[in-house]
């Protein structure tokens, strides 16, 4: 029995005005995959997951997730079909608290309507005591239990980036899109991520793709590369053939850490 | 658990009697004449209004400087049903009017938010602006389509049947309805649209339907203190529901604090008696000098503390103790919502 | 027929002085990202200095405005230095806020017994009004007066902005004021010297108002105000032909309700007007479309 594939998109194409930001994109990602999107910057690679989220709608080509066509779909119901991503530049509810982030997310399984929350019924108490003890255990996955009530702002760096995982973790996806989880991250907290994102894929049966300047964690997670420069697929494969293919040491590789 | 489940409860409720006893004593004693009284009856009437914007406002991030007009639509409906059917001052017939300001104001809102919840935050500020002037110029001119409604000299004959009883048990009710609505799946919803609203939309949150009802709760409330409004002052005019009323409201929200119920409750309550007070001292020159007045202080007070007195703080009995054992819990002071 | 053409031309009449305020907003917009809701009452304030030229100081037209301009501008470079420039960078919403504190406060100062006053005073102008028939339609001296005015400003306008390296500074700043800094441009300068010409392009449209419509009052500023807004961002806001071409479909839409409809529904149709605009089209009918980066 052949199994569906997680992602696919067929023959993205996205222009913004005359400029061409994304073309021909083809890329097929199977459950449990962890895939790796790199490319010199403003390669394109966040307007694919931009398009992938739905922020954008591709100006031709088809996505299609877990066998339903999600092309332009409104992102938060792509959300709720399973694809959940962290961002870039940190993109935390910045005045909430750690667990209000998390809790948050749970708003469109929460169980309870309106009435029931104005008039604080025991459906309310009972879900939201429910949604309260599964965002605690997510921050717990995550090493952030301490700071369940910090303000997200005032969280140190690397811990942003992980509740931005947790976060995203708390949709229940069945995709992860990470953009950039390492981004200013030292050698030591690399690994350190390298080995959050592995126990977070097992544990919660995800399938991952990888946006990633740092070529340490790119090498270190990725099964498959796909890699990106002005829009274009240029290369695709595995990470130590990749390593090697001259076009791509010609599209400048980008940090080229040592592995 | 038990215990601070209960604790915040009988908190609230001590407070409750407490300042109810206080003021009806202070009344009986004549220490609160009858300007005083209705200076009180203002304040509250500001609150319940107030914890409208700040739910729009406040709490979604959504800037709306047309809030008087559905203040307005909630008078003007509350007070036509009572003028037409409550002739014999029946109190469920009262309630009912101000349901049905409350729900006019409401669907209005709703119609209107629509398509205007999309615009983002300097737009909308200027479309609600719009809507309102042009509530403003239906309010001089009803009286064509219903002459009951008076237009452009105002309305009178709605029984005057809020007193202060009234008004205490329906703003204390509102606080607890907002209180409810803020610590929950709602309120979270509605700070994640206002921090970030893309990112909220991407975590699966459906930002139009958390926008639209904020929107429609928020103004709901307006149009619930627009009714109480018309059953307290006997004569509706037009000027009341203009751009300076949305002007007071987003005010109050502002200077209170963003994302604080209590910001918005103790300034509202504070402005309506400072306004009083200053009135009362100055005399005549207050009456002059007061758009002035306001203008600097609202000037002032956004340059000097943009995120408002209380910004994002809560008294502590109004947070609900969480639900389950946690590590680390912080006291006191909680941040955006609790939980 | 002639009665339409008659209101045609009032209505260009008023578009006209429209676009003098819608440019000072666009210009604004375009280099803070601001909605200056101030900028409407600084209108005013010119109308009341073209008004104090004429009945107190006895000064000719070009003159007033001349004055109007120079006291306005002064007025713009300061309400920018204390009540804007300390919320630069911070929320939009904050910088709005303050924006609205000044709009009242000019209004309710200006109120003041001892400043201006809050009851209406009529303009004397310093000239008679006059009226010429040509092939059936009417048109007055002030007409002419406005048209030329404004003709006149636009031009030097047009060649400030781009023909001196002051308008080649304000046009960066209004693009990026980092990447402007980095040019060598003062930012604050420049933003204070565009708050300066657009306070003076208000008050030249506010005595050109107070010589057409002559009743003034501290309110008179808020309706033009928000009408002019709505022209700067009907013709897409930023853009400064789009602030002309709004304002002259504003002056349209209005002289043509008022005369053919009802009068009552002149300002309800304004706003009608915005907010549709900003549904259907908010960059304007001149603007592009910029997607958010996200």
């Amino acid at each position: 029995m052949v199994s569906m594939p997680v992602l696919v998109l067929e023959d993205i194409d996205k222009s913004f005005g005359g400029l061409k930001a994304v073309s021909g994109f083809n890329m097929t990602i199977e459950k449990g995959e962890v895939v790796g999107l790199i490319g010199p910057n403003g390669a394109g690679k966040t307007t694919v997951f931009n398009m992938i989220s739905g922020i954008y709608r591709p100006s031709s080509g088809k996505i299609t997730f877990l066998g339903d066509e999600i092309t332009g779909m409104a992102p938060y119901l792509v959300c709720q079909k399973g694809i959940a991503r962290t961002f870039q530049n940190i993109r935390l509810f910045r005045e909430n608290t750690v667990l209000d982030n998390v809790m948050t997310i749970f708003h469109p399984r929460a169980g309870y309507n309106l009435l029931d929350a104005v008039l604080r019924t025991p459906r309310f108490k009972r879900h939201e005591s429910a949604i309260t003890g599964q965002a605690m255990e997510l921050l717990s996955a995550l090493g952030l239990e301490d700071r369940a009530y910090d303000k997200a702002m005032n969280l140190p760096y690397g811990a942003q980036r992980r509740l931005e995982i947790a976060r995203a973790l708390a949709g229940r996806p069945r995709l992860l899109l990470l953009d950039e989880p390492a981004a200013g991250m030292n050698p030591a907290e690399v690994v350190k991520m390298v080995e959050l994102i592995k126990y977070v894929k097992e544990k919660f049966d995800l399938t991952v793709l990888l946006i990633e300047h740092q070529m340490g964690m790119v090498m270190k997670l990725c099964e498959r590369l796909v890699v990106l420069d002005f829009g274009q697929i240029i290369a695709s494969g595995l990470p130590a053939e990749i390593r090697s293919d001259p076009l791509v040491l010609e599209a400048y590789l980008g940090k080229g850490a040592a592995v | 658990m038990q215990k601070s489940k209960w604790g915040s409860f009988i908190i609230i409720a001590a407070v409750t009697l407490v300042v109810y006893a206080v003021v009806r004593t202070l009344e009986t004693m004549g220490l609160i004449d009858q300007y005083w009284q209705r200076v009180l009856d203002q304040a509250l009437i500001m609150t319940i209004g107030a914890l409208g914007l700040s739910i729009i406002y406040g709490f979604t991030g959504q800037f709306s400087l047309g809030h008087a007009a559905f203040y307005g639509l909630g008078a003007y409906s509350a007070g036509l049903f009572s003028k037409v059917y409550n002739s014999d001052h029946n109190l469920l017939l009262f309630m009912v009017s101000l349901l049905v300001g409350a729900a006019v104001a409401g669907l209005v809102a709703l119609v209107i938010g629509l398509p205007i919840l999309r615009l983002r935050s300097d737009y909308l500020g200027i479309a609600t602006l719009g809507f309102g002037i042009i509530v403003k110029v239906g309010m001089d001119n009803f009286n064509k389509l219903i002459p009951a409604l008076g237009g452009a000299t105002g309305m009178s004959g709605t029984p005057q049947l809020a007193n202060f009883d009234w008004l205490f048990i329906v703003a204390l009710l509102v606080i607890i309805l907002v209180r409810n609505f803020v610590y929950s799946t709602y309120g979270r919803a509605c700070t994640a649209v206002r921090e970030d609203e893309i990112a909220a939309d991407v975590l699966g949150i459906n930002t139009t339907n958390t926008k639209v009802i904020a929107f429609v709760l928020g103004c709901a409330l307006a149009g619930l203190a627009g009714g109480m409004y018309a059953h307290r002052y006997p004569f509706l005019h037009p000027s009341s529901f203009d751009f300076l009323k949305s002007f007071d409201f987003l005010l109050v929200v502002v200077l209170g604090g963003l994302g604080s119920i209590t910001g918005t409750v103790v300034t509202a309550v504070a402005w309506v008696f400072l306004l009083e007070v200053l009135r009362f001292v100055l005399g005549q020159t207050f009456i002059d000098f007061r758009g002035v007045i306001y203008a600097l202080i609202l000037i002032i007070a956004i340059i000097v503390r943009p995120q408002g007195i209380f910004s994002g703080r809560e008294i502590g009995f109004l947070v609900p103790k969480p639900f389950s054992t946690l590590v680390g819990r912080k006291d006191g002071v909680n941040a955006g919502t609790g939980s | 027929m002639e009665y339409f053409l008659d209101q045609i031309i009032n209505g260009l009449q008023l578009g006209l002085m429209y676009a003098l305020i819608a440019l000072g907003y666009t210009m604004v917009y375009g280099v803070v990202k601001l909605i200056n809701f101030a900028h409407g009452d600084v209108f005013m304030v010119g109308a009341f200095v073209g008004y104090f030229g004429f009945t107190q100081w006895g000064l000719s037209v070009p003159l007033a405005v001349l004055t109007a301009m120079a006291v306005c501008s002064i007025l713009g470079v300061i309400i920018e230095k204390i009540a804007y420039r300390p919320l630069r960078y911070a929320p939009k919403i904050s910088v709005l806020i303050s924006a609205l504190g000044v709009s009242l406060f000019l209004e309710y100062f200006c109120s003041l017994k001892f400043v201006f006053g809050p009851n209406y005073r009529v303009v004397t102008r310093p000239f008679q009004e006059m009226h010429w028939n040509i092939m059936g339609v009417t048109i007055t001296n002030i007409q002419v007066i406005v048209f030329f005015t404004v003709l006149i400003m636009l031009l030097l306008l047009q060649f400030l902005l781009y023909r001196t390296k002051v308008g080649t500074a304000m046009r960066t700043v209004s693009v990026d004021h980092d990447a402007a800094r980095l040019m060598g441009v003062n930012v604050d300068n420049t933003i204070s010297l565009t708050f300066a010409i657009g306070s003076a392009f208000a008050a030249a449209g506010g005595v050109l108002y107070a010589i057409a419509y002559p009743q003034i009052h501290p309110f008179m500023g808020i309706m033009p105000g928000l009408k002019a807004f709505t022209a700067a961002v009907l013709g897409g806001i930023g853009i400064i032909p789009g602030a002309v071409l709004g304002a002259i479909i504003m002056g349209q839409v209005e002289t043509l309700t008022s005369a053919f409809l009802s009068s009552q529904l002149r300002d309800a149709i304004a706003f009608l007007i915005l907010i549709l605009v900003l549904l259907i089209r908010p960059t304007g009918i001149l603007g592009r479309n910029e997607p958010d980066k996200v």
